[in-house]
């Protein structure tokens, strides 16, 4: 094919580029673990009552110093709220929905995952600024979906 | 009303209608979400119209605009429409569709965006209805790929006109990519919506509807490249700076498209890293063929200036035609694409979409991608096809000149404040961006801009509908003036390695089950439960 230098110049600037923002995002994937969260597990959501944890979602804290939070997020509330987990920790969420999609998204931080119904997210966060969050639903979940707001109280914790 | 046209001008009828309805709702729903009091004012009333919004300019404006596109390209450039009576029982059946799920929407029985997550229930006719849209834009596929095949009978060995090898790229496109919408509404959403199965698979349904989801994209877009390349370098009074590339880029689009849907899902659950990543690599590939058309098609246009004898090295930008609105419409397109684009980048970035995953970002970047770069190119062609369709001379023409500079403003306000706010947070699709009164509103002030922005977006539909409207009932009756390509400057004289169709479709078919095939079927290995239908609004 004949083409003109500047167009093959152009062309591959424009490949080298994408190379680039490519390369970036498999460094920081593999360097890093900065992943989105992918956790593959499935579970009852006509069932999530007699749930040994979502049956009665809550705060624990492992022996290694981490915290588990068990999220189920529902229409239009999330439960626990507030949930409080101390600062500098390794704070794994794990979300569900008892009944139709929603979003689980501490404003201000990276934490942000889809709550699907049947599925449990789950991603690991740690919160460096001790204060107050705003978690919101982002996702469009009926009419009162805007009023679907929860409360993050990262505390100043055990040095 | 039977000329050579009349079956394009319909479908173009249609997608106006649809946009002008949709533009209405699109200022009221800025100015809710700023929490500006108006009448009627209600959580019900603004979910309704944010689905009808989405429905109305998503599906119904773009799928008719390119519909009728089709048909007067095909007439044009291949001289003949085969199967005109299918191609009509195909208008009347997707009007059909579209009204009775517009019907079911503004009812307030299918209150679930144009993005219909299940297990949000709508009423079946919601599904039915949009089933006959895409039936009826299959038959348009058919009529398109009967007419080329017929010409090609006539014309062997020469490549096909570039406007429509741009078009037969976007019905394979469609086919495949409504392939995953059939899967996910006629075998999941409209039994389940019936009552026949007791429960879906919301994570399934969205991996399916995202397989449909972002080719969807594409479909708008390869015949907004179309007049692009074809049309917009003949408006500015150039050629076209070169043929074979831009069957290239229509090509590439066709196979890379698809299967970039996970990352629209990067933050669901059930679907793995690895994959995630596959589908990254695929959507960063994917923006290769929109740089190519970034040159070649601004090339064009300097080509155009340096015709009108433009000498430095900038101002063959001043010699272009900016006060014809299709001209003014596209190149702000393009503009707006700059940035569509590069958002797009950064959506596609893990660490960024964490950060902007369903805020008003990704509202304030689909406005500037589809709301501006396909809207304005779709509206900018309506100027320059309706005297060719009707015979009439453009009307109100100097707010005409006006509308897509007013369009182009409107969103700039809109969408600027939209990133930003969504950047601190603000989630997408509130009535209220005060949430429940418990946010403190560091978004406030930008829902301002924004509805500013509604307002002046409003404004320039209400211009363009009132151009439209006068020429088509009160137009002056003129010869309808030919429809002019531009000439390359290199034409391609012979078939090439990308007018080779069928090779590239079977290539674009195993590239999507590549990207798809494990992972969906590793997730059905999976004990999963299905949820059963909601109906909160």
């Amino acid at each position: 094919m004949n083409v003109e230098l500047y167009e093959r110049i152009w062309m591959w600037a424009a490949a080298a580029l994408l190379a680039v923002f490519l390369g970036v995002i498999f460094l920081m994937a593999g360097l890093h673990a900065v992943q989105p969260p992918s956790h593959i597990e499935t579970v009852d959501p006509t069932a999530l009552s007699s749930h040994p944890e979502f049956g009665n979602p809550t705060v624990t804290s492992r022996r290694d110093g981490s915290v588990v939070v068990s999220v189920v997020a529902q229409m239009f509330s999330f439960n626990p709220d507030p949930i409080e987990v101390p600062a500098n920790r390794p704070v794994t969420f794990r979300i569900t929905s008892a009944d139709i999609l929603h979003g689980f998204q501490v404003v201000g931080t990276n934490a942000n995952a889809m709550a699907v119904p049947g599925y449990v997210s789950q991603f690991t966060v740690t919160f460096r600024e001790p204060g107050q969050y705003v978690i919101t639903c982002n996702e469009y979940c009926g009419l009162l979906h805007h009023n679907m707001v929860g409360k993050l109280i990262v505390t100043k914790g055990a040095p | 009303m039977t000329g050579r046209h009349t079956l394009a001008a319909s479908h173009v009828g249609v997608a106006v209608a649809a946009f002008g309805v949709a533009s209405a709702m699109g200022a009221m729903l800025a100015l809710s979400v700023a929490d500006i009091q108006f009448p009627h004012r209600s959580e019900s009333l603004y979910y309704i119209a944010l689905t009808a919004h989405g429905v109305l300019m998503a599906l119904v404006f773009t799928t008719f605009f390119i519909m009728g596109l089709g048909y007067a390209l095909a007439q044009e450039s291949l001289g003949r429409i085969t199967g005109r009576g299918a191609a009509w029982f195909a208008f009347w059946l997707g009007v059909a569709g579209s009204v009775a799920a517009a019907v079911t929407i503004l009812r307030g029985q299918s209150t679930v965006l144009y993005t219909f997550y299940p297990p949000l229930q709508a009423h079946p006719l919601f599904y039915i209805g949009a089933t006959l849209l895409v039936v009826a834009s299959w038959i348009w596929g058919g009529v398109m790929l009967a007419s080329y095949r017929s010409w090609r009978r006539e014309n062997p060995g020469v490549p096909v006109p570039l406007s429509i090898h741009g078009m037969l790229a976007a019905v394979i496109l469609w086919y495949l990519a409504t392939a995953g919408l059939a899967v996910e509404v006629v075998g999941m959403l409209i039994p389940w919506s019936l009552g026949l199965v007791g429960k879906v698979d919301p994570l399934l349904a969205r991996i399916f509807f995202w397989w449909f989801g972002h080719p969807l994209v594409y479909f708008w877009l390869i015949p907004a490249y179309v007049l692009w390349y074809t049309v917009l370098p003949r408006v500015a009074g150039g050629k076209l700076f070169s043929d074979r590339l831009a069957r290239m880029v229509f090509i590439l689009l066709l196979l890379l498209s698809t299967p970039v849907g996970f990352h629209h899902q990067f933050a669901d659950p059930g679907i793995s890293a690895g994959w995630k990543l596959a589908h990254t690599v695929t959507t960063y590939a994917v923006l290769f063929p929109s740089f190519v058309t970034a040159f070649t098609v601004i090339a064009s246009l300097e080509v155009a200036g340096r015709m009108k004898g433009a000498k430095g090295l900038f101002n063959w930008i001043g010699r272009l035609p900016w006060g014809d609105p299709f001209f003014a419409s596209v190149a702000l397109a393009m503009i707006a694409f700059v940035f569509g684009g590069f958002g797009g980048a950064i959506n596609a970035a893990y660490a960024m979409n964490a950060m902007v995953h369903n805020t008003a970002w990704i509202q304030g970047h689909f406005h500037v991608t589809l709301g501006t770069t396909v809207a304005l190119t779709f509206t900018g062609a309506t100027y320059w096809l309706l005297p060719r369709l009707l015979g009439r001379e453009l009307r109100f023409r100097g707010l005409a000149r006006l509308q897509p500079y007013l369009w182009f403003l409107g969103m700039a306000f809109f969408s600027t404040s939209y990133h930003i706010a969504g950047f601190r947070g603000l989630p997408r699709r509130v009535f209220s961006a005060s949430l429940n009164g418990e946010a403190t509103t560091p978004w406030r002030t930008l829902t301002l801009v924004g509805a500013v922005g509604g307002v002046i977006l409003f404004l320039s539909a209400l211009s363009f509908l009132a151009v439209v409207l006068a020429t088509w009932l009160s137009g002056q009756r003129i010869a309808a003036p030919a429809f002019e390509f531009a000439v390359p400057l290199r034409p391609a004289t012979s078939l090439g390695l990308w007018d080779r169709f069928g090779l590239w479709t079977v290539l674009a078919v195993l590239l999507v089950a590549a990207a798809y095939a494990y992972p969906v079927f590793s997730l059905l290995a999976h004990p999963r439960y299905g949820s059963p239908g909601f109906r909160p609004f």
